[in-house]
């Protein structure tokens, strides 16, 4: 089996990890007596490396490493299906919104597609003040190196006049690119989540 | 009625222009004045809770801070992501050890209270039911539709404070005041597949393929739904779910704005019918013949 794995908790356990994720989710993991309803109830079991029960369930024992480093934390959809049924009321999809966060600071992102697209998003909107749709999807596919993404709606969207090829550019975009330079500013001294820290788009590239 | 500050977000100026089309034309119909907020902003959505909530905060917040200025108590948006980011960023302008940080990256306070709902939550709490039903010109009688919700409606329920998050019925009530048959949909929170479907197709083929796949058991002509992102995803992206599934489905996938829009006997065109990718002619066939007929009274003497 590809993912058995043997692991020595003992040696690899990081009980600071363990505070840190509970204090940035505001949530107490150590609650969790692995019942398996948010494994239930999750759509996306079938693409995760680790269920969501079991990510629970390093992060009791401080599993700082297979935690950070799984692909399960970036294909949550956060659907909150998790959160609604869990019973002992642990916001879990909160929990693993934390974990996407903390393992792009520590650089540890094990699906870049998904970042690339979070990353081109954001600058759209920090460029623009909104996104730009059109615009946001080829470069995109430029930069997953995946050319051909969507390539298939095209014509239908151009029909139905969907497609724009000039930006809405916002009056206020100035303001929104502050808002992004002071949040940049504002992360070098919130440590909560780690103390490795960079840039806004730019840890990928170092 | 009350002026209602309006957050359309991006997508309802792209690719879900006839939400906001219907939207608009719905609202000036019930008699519920919308006020654009002016110069709005991307609410960050996913990507900026990939980075921190306080940065999906300030994003959000800015539009609150706005409306706010402009005197409205009540900001609606018709997308749920943007109103997951509208009420996140209310949730840390309250908090007391975040405001401080919220206020630093924005620069604005929120003046006084603004509530956030979704245009459902609208729809069924400050118009309701009882009122629209008796404003149903064209019925819809004899068609059946099912209402699917997604996830973040009525989710997480203590944010939301609306409908039911495992079995909600809002939308299925707005449905039934058209005459239509509304079947009990037991997907109608399962997740489409969200976001991926750019980044990745395999998970929106599967998760919306099983929604279609358990609407048509159901005998639907269309599926009516209240999110931009579940609608581009059956909608839009129907053939490449069919691709995946190796299914042949043609299923409508009409906005409420739109199925409550057309019962009121709104104009096609305005409720921007024609913007949608699957044909949802099954459901206008009658209103043509009804036309049809129309027309032809007036015409002879």
């Amino acid at each position: 089996m590809e993912r058995m794995k043997t692991l020595s908790i003992q040696k690899s356990r990081d009980v600071d990890f363990i505070r840190r994720v509970e204090e940035a989710s505001e949530q107490k993991v150590s609650k969790c007596y692995q019942c398996g309803n948010c494994m239930a109830s999750c759509a996306y079991t079938f693409v995760y490396d680790y269920p969501v029960n079991q990510i629970m369930r390093f992060i009791q024992l401080g599993q700082k490493d297979v935690v950070l480093k799984s692909r399960s934390i970036w294909l949550c959809g956060s659907c909150q299906a998790c959160t609604t049924r869990c019973p002992v009321e642990l916001d879990v999809a909160r929990i693993m919104e934390t974990l996407r966060i903390m393992s792009r600071r520590e650089g540890a992102v094990s699906e870049p597609d998904i970042r690339t697209f979070y990353d081109e998003f954001l600058r759209s909107v920090k460029t623009f003040g909104r996104v730009f749709e059109t615009g946001l999807l080829p470069v995109y596919n430029l930069k997953a190196r995946k050319p051909f993404t969507d390539l298939d709606l095209a014509p239908r969207l151009l029909m139905k006049g969907k497609l724009t090829f000039i930006p809405h550019k916002i009056k206020g975009r100035k303001k929104i690119a502050e808002i992004f330079e002071r949040f940049n500013v504002y992360r070098l001294h919130s440590s909560v989540l780690s103390n490795t820290q960079t840039d806004i788009y730019e840890e990928k590239t170092g | 009625m009350k002026r209602i500050a309006y957050y359309k977000g991006c997508s309802l100026e792209g690719l879900a222009a006839e939400y906001d089309l219907s939207t608009r034309a719905l609202c000036e119909a019930l008699g519920i004045e919308l006020v654009e907020i002016p110069d709005w902003n991307c609410c960050g959505s996913t990507p900026a809770h990939s980075y921190d909530p306080i940065l999906s905060a300030a994003l959000a917040g800015r539009n609150l801070a706005i409306a706010a200025r402009q005197g409205c108590e009540v900001v609606m948006t018709p997308c749920p992501g943007c109103l997951k980011s509208l009420k996140g960023a209310q949730e840390i302008y309250e908090h007391p050890k975040e405001r401080k940080a919220f206020l630093e990256l924005v620069g604005m306070e929120i003046g006084g209270r603004i509530k956030a709902v979704s245009l459902l939550q609208l729809l069924y709490e400050e118009v309701g039911v009882e009122v629209l039903q008796k404003l149903i010109r064209r019925p819809l009688t004899g068609h059946v539709i099912v209402a699917y919700y997604g996830c973040l409606l009525t989710r997480p329920a203590q944010i939301a404070l609306f409908d039911d998050p495992e079995n909600p019925i809002s939308m299925d009530r707005l449905i039934q005041t058209t005459g239509a048959t509304v079947p009990d949909f037991p997907y109608k929170t399962e997740c489409c597949g969200a976001t991926y479907g750019v980044t990745r197709k395999d998970i929106v083929g599967k998760l919306s393929g099983r929604i279609l796949d358990m609407a048509s058991r159901l005998g639907a002509e269309a599926i009516v739904v209240a999110c931009p992102l579940c609608q581009q995803n059956l909608d839009l992206r129907q053939d490449q779910v069919n691709r995946y599934c190796k299914s042949t489905f043609n299923l409508s996938v009409l906005y409420i704005s739109q199925v409550i829009g057309l019962a009121l006997g709104l104009d096609q065109k305005v409720l921007g019918m024609d913007k949608l990718f699957v044909n949802p002619d099954c459901l206008l066939q009658d209103f043509e013949r009804a036309g049809n007929q129309e027309s032809h009274i007036s015409q002879s003497p």
